[in-house]
């Protein structure tokens, strides 16, 4: 499929985006300044923006506990996600729900949640209620390898495959549930093997590739929007940094336990760095419009922070603000 | 239009079902057997045919992703009732409710509200034995951002519903099929009970009986019994679990100075604990110590011999408001 250098070019900036966001944690959680626990999307770019590149204002979104990407990708701003990063009052859940409850339903990111597998059933509701409204709204719902041990995935692709729900399954396969890896988890590491039985149109793309993760979710979102989803996409991906925090370096004990050469060999694979490879060599961006575009999101992240920092924390007479609407 | 339309506590609830799903297009009908009076008695007759099987869903036995649909459904726009035609078969669903909807409005900082109603039916006795029997208002009502209402009679089986299914916060509704034949006034048109308040149903000076649900009704015959036997009982009917009605009790037990709560759970950490410990921490001088009139701390049995000392009935409430007045 052939990109437009405009939607290319979007493509990346948000990747860039994700990627400085992620970064620039490294150092407030490294000193203590950020507390909440952050799962950082560093590596896994190519994927929320891939997908969510297909999605409207009006599509509907539900992400897991590494949910900074989703929440950007699907048009959250940097300044809300920061200051929520922060605890603040400002933050896109005025501080109550920290790193792992993004939320945005202004542009539809309903929610995103750390019960692995917790919010695949969600998904599967914003799905149903666009089946019950007939307004052509997709949902999508995010998560990880990990959330294929839960039972509610299995009983949400049957309903959803019952009934032909507009949804999208994203698996973002990093090849590690929090420490454990693949095979000691299961059997088989193909994962979209599990939504056939099912009758339900799986893709299984290089998560790093931003191209081939759009192209599939072009496709995907289209059977959804023609009322004949639902549809499984694996992306076959991996995270540059720790299940929580820069390195999983928990409580001084550094727990990351994933081979040295295979992260190695994933950081060649960097999703950013082959995208902007790719533009250059067919001439779609030159180096000055890379440049520009780093800048545009060095520039947004250092002003997020800072008016992170400023903001407020929620006052402590508000403490049960929120419990009942 | 009759003044005087009588109508039974579970036709009382397909009406609300019927008035809530015409007046307004977002709500919606999903779980387990909605489409067969073997699971949910005639609650909800007629709704197929006239809502058509979008908004009547009648669902795989899947109770974990069929309640987090309706939750997803809910953060959506949508004012999905979801049923469990057992309350003990809503336990796969915990995480859906506990999780993801009770805390979504404050985990959210209020940006998102989550306005499902969990509906899980009490159906017990006939020797169905401990998992098909369970009552687990206390376990609910723990939880902060839930509400739980109990209605007692068919007045407030339609208008609590109602109520549930406008309200803007998860709800969970619990009937109990002891009460489905109860027939009593019922209003035609649509109208709400509002959540959170208890109702006076029988005045007296000589001692306060707090419950709800089934017990309610129990407690209301049993009053009148007592009243032949010179005591004059006082009934308060919780019709809302959570949040509780706390003022109409405070009131109450300060007038008769004495205190009974029956309910249909466990006495350990229950509905009953909650309520004394609200007397006392009121500082209200009782002139005998509170009683809680519960199940034993027992799962459910199934031989009808054990069944008869393990369930609780007016006759329990009449014995124990009078072993309380006895001077």
């Amino acid at each position: 499929m052939n990109l437009t250098k405009k939607t290319m070019s979007d493509l990346y900036a948000m990747m860039v985006r994700i990627r400085y966001c992620e970064e620039s944690l490294v150092g407030p959680i490294n000193t203590g300044e950020v507390k909440t626990p952050c799962h950082l999307y560093t590596g896994q770019e190519a994927v929320a923006a891939g997908v969510l590149a297909h999605f409207t204002d009006k599509d509907h979104v539900f992400g897991t506990h590494r949910s900074h990407g989703h929440f950007l990708a699907k048009g959250g701003t940097m300044r809300q996600i920061m200051a929520e990063i922060f605890c603040r009052e400002t933050g896109c859940a005025r501080g109550r729900g920290g790193s792992m409850h993004l939320v945005a339903p202004e542009v539809g990111m309903l929610g995103a949640a750390p019960i692995v597998g917790g919010t695949i059933s969600l998904a599967l509701g914003a799905a149903l209620a666009a089946h019950i409204r007939g307004d052509k709204r997709v949902s999508a719902a995010f998560f990880g390898d990990g959330a294929t041990g839960e039972g509610a995935i299995y009983e949400s692709l049957n309903f959803a495959s019952l009934h032909k729900l507009p949804m999208v399954f994203v698996c973002e396969n990093n090849l590690y549930a929090t420490h454990m890896p693949i095979r000691a988890c299961r059997n088989s590491e193909h994962i979209a093997k599990i939504a056939e039985p099912f009758c339900i149109k799986t893709w299984r793309v290089d998560g790093n590739d931003a191209l081939k993760v759009h192209a599939a979710a072009s496709e995907a979102v289209a059977l959804c929007r023609a009322g004949k989803g639902p549809a499984f996409i694996e992306c076959l991906t991996y995270r540059f940094r720790g299940h929580v925090g820069p390195d999983d370096a928990i409580q001084g004990v550094h727990t990351d336990i994933r081979p040295k050469a295979e992260l190695a060999a994933w950081l060649k694979k960097d999703p950013i760095v082959r995208l902007e490879r790719y533009m250059l060599g067919r001439k779609m961006m030159s180096a000055a419009g890379i440049a520009a575009i780093k800048r545009k999101a060095e520039a947004e992240v250092a002003d997020a922070i800072s008016f992170a920092r400023r903001s407020p924390r929620p006052a402590p007479r508000d403490l049960e603000k929120y419990v009942c609407k | 239009m009759s003044a005087n339309r009588r109508l039974s506590y579970s036709l009382a609830i397909n009406e609300a079902l019927h008035q809530c799903m015409a007046a307004d297009r977002g709500v919606f009908l999903i779980g387990q057997g909605v489409n067969s009076p073997w699971y949910v008695g005639n609650t909800a007759q007629g709704l197929l045919e006239r809502f058509g099987g979008k908004r009547v869903i009648d669902t795989p036995v899947s109770e974990n992703a069929m309640t987090g649909a309706a939750v997803g459904a809910a953060i959506a726009g949508m004012r999905p009732v979801v049923e469990h035609p057992r309350v003990d078969f809503m336990l796969y669903a915990i995480d859906p409710i506990i999780n993801e909807a009770a805390n979504w409005h404050y985990m959210s900082g209020g940006r998102s509200a989550c306005p499902v109603v969990i509906w899980g039916i009490i159906n017990r006795g006939g020797e169905q034995a401990a998992q098909h029997s369970q009552a687990l208002q206390a376990m609910f009502a723990h939880i902060p951002g839930l509400k739980v209402v109990m209605p007692a009679t068919p007045y407030d089986a339609k208008g609590l519903m109602v109520a549930a299914i406008r309200d803007d916060n998860p709800v969970v509704f619990m009937d109990d099929r002891w009460l489905y034949r109860d027939e009593d006034i019922v209003p035609e048109k649509i109208y709400s009970v509002p959540i959170g308040k208890a109702a006076v149903r029988r005045k007296g000076d000589d001692i306060t009986i707090v419950a709800s649900s089934y017990l309610a009704r129990e407690a209301v015959k049993a009053a009148d019994i007592l009243h032949h036997e010179g005591v004059s009982a006082e009934v308060i009917d919780l019709r809302t679990i959570k949040p509780l009605d706390t003022a109409a009790i405070l009131r109450s037990i300060k007038k008769t100075g004495r205190l009974l709560v029956a309910d249909g759970g466990w006495r350990s950490f229950g509905v009953a604990s909650e309520i004394c410990a609200l007397a006392a921490e009121s500082g209200i001088g009782l002139d005998r110590p509170p009683v809680r009139l519960t199940l034993p701390d027992c799962p459910a049995p199934a031989s009808v011999s054990l069944e008869k000392v393990y369930y609780k009935h007016c006759e329990d409430i009449v014995l124990t408001a009078k072993k309380l007045c006895a001077r």
